[in-house]
């Protein structure tokens, strides 16, 4: 079988067998005792589509599926900055085109810190979206930080969102977390890598809050990240894109091994509990 | 006071936008969280800040600021640098802490009247 573009660079790497057979999407799964299967999932779970201001115009859901497919990613989450309007026309996509997304949100607490949620039903994320948005102001304006716009599946714009997105929303870090776990969601510090919107770049450290992961960007592998930051085995990492435009999909993935493609897996996976868990970080 | 002098008396170097140093400088606002700078600052303000990254830009355009001032030796990023000098917003910056910049602006103002 012909490799998707992204793996073709990896047969250069020391352990390439063990990359190639991590990802091959018909990898044997694993039987647990109790009868469950389980298999690996190339899961990139930070991609913006056209919502948020910093992304391009090109990222509409049937793009942000088509190209996920093209770099053979099978899950994908999508999320904006504080709100989460073209969330569904995404899994309408994802549903049609066999690549599993879960709708989330990354919200910017009033310290500045990136915190994405990720949820396993749209109505606990739309309750998510109407309690930050509650503590958001100001209008946007698209001149200056970029439009907002509001998409159907085909990428049509319906609207454009007024709000000031890009803004921070009022509730502190300790809140925010407290609000994605209330509505059984899987709440990660987004790039902690990155001094700018990062946990660890704003705060200093990683205060006692009850994240159910950290993520790394496509700048360093989470080995690498564990070292920097002397994180130890303590925390979960997954690493993804932040794609802001169609060539950052799956520029940087995860692979998890879990039973299905849904929020309470990651958050097993993310845990490694019960035979699920992080397998393996990728970026090029 | 004109920006020409806060650079001069400062001893600041100038990134982008030299040409702007003829802007009146009304205020100074020292923050390096964005939402605090877009809800308190005011047009023709100078902002003293160690953040680097290019949201910075879009803000100084957002509320008219006369200039960013990057303290502590700290230098934008490139993607800062083009978007500053594609928005016509100038780009400074200084060795000097954050605390020293700004009180020595403060004195520089308070004096002026």
């Amino acid at each position: 079988m012909e490799l998707p573009p992204f793996l073709q660079s990896e047969r250069k790497r020391p352990g390439y067998a063990d990359a190639f057979n991590s990802s091959f999407i018909f990898h044997p799964s694993s039987f647990l005792e109790s009868g469950v299967m389980l298999r690996r999932w190339r899961a990139d779970l930070h991609i913006h589509t056209c919502l948020s201001p910093c992304a391009e115009k090109e990222m509409t859901p049937p793009a942000i599926v088509g190209q996920a497919r093209k770099v053979g990613l099978e899950l994908i989450a999508i999320c904006d900055h504080n709100a989460a309007d073209n969330a569904e026309a995404v899994m309408a996509v994802g549903r049609r085109e066999g690549v599993a997304v879960i709708p989330g949100i990354e919200i910017t607490t009033s310290e500045e810190v990136h915190i994405l949620g990720l949820f396993d039903r749209l109505r606990d994320l739309e309750a998510v979206c109407d309690h930050v948005d509650a503590y958001l102001e100001g209008e946007n304006q698209p001149e200056v930080f970029g439009p907002q716009e509001v998409v159907d599946e085909t990428g049509a714009v319906l609207r454009e969102n007024k709000r000031l997105l890009i803004g921070a929303c009022g509730l502190a870090l300790d809140e925010v977390v407290g609000l994605i776990a209330s509505y059984g969601g899987c709440a990660i510090a987004s790039h902690i890598d990155r001094e700018a919107f990062g946990l660890i770049g704003h705060l200093g450290f990683i205060p006692d809050v009850p994240l159910n992961g950290l993520e790394v960007s496509a700048r360093m592998t989470v080995a690498e990240a564990r070292e920097k930051f002397a994180l130890g085995t303590q925390y979960a990492i997954i690493r993804s894109s932040d794609a802001h435009r169609l060539e950052e999909i799956g520029k940087a993935s995860s692979v998890l091994e879990m039973e299905a493609p849904t929020v309470p897996e990651i958050r097993r996976a993310l845990e490694g509990v019960e035979g699920r868990k992080i397998i393996s970080d990728f970026g090029f | 006071m004109r920006l020409k002098e806060v650079i001069e008396r400062l001893g600041l170097v100038v990134c982008t936008h030299r040409e702007r140093d003829e802007v009146e400088v009304t205020g100074g606002h020292a923050g390096d969280l964005l939402s605090d700078v877009m809800a308190n600052s005011q047009a023709g303000h100078v902002w003293v800040t160690i953040q680097v990254h290019p949201n910075i830009v879009a803000v100084a355009v957002l509320k008219d600021l006369a200039a960013i001032i990057l303290a502590n030796g700290r230098q934008p990023q490139s993607e800062t640098l083009e978007k500053a000098q594609v928005q016509g917003v100038t780009l400074l910056t200084t060795a000097l802490p954050t605390f020293e910049v700004v009180g020595r602006l403060y004195g520089m103002m308070k004096d002026e009247g």
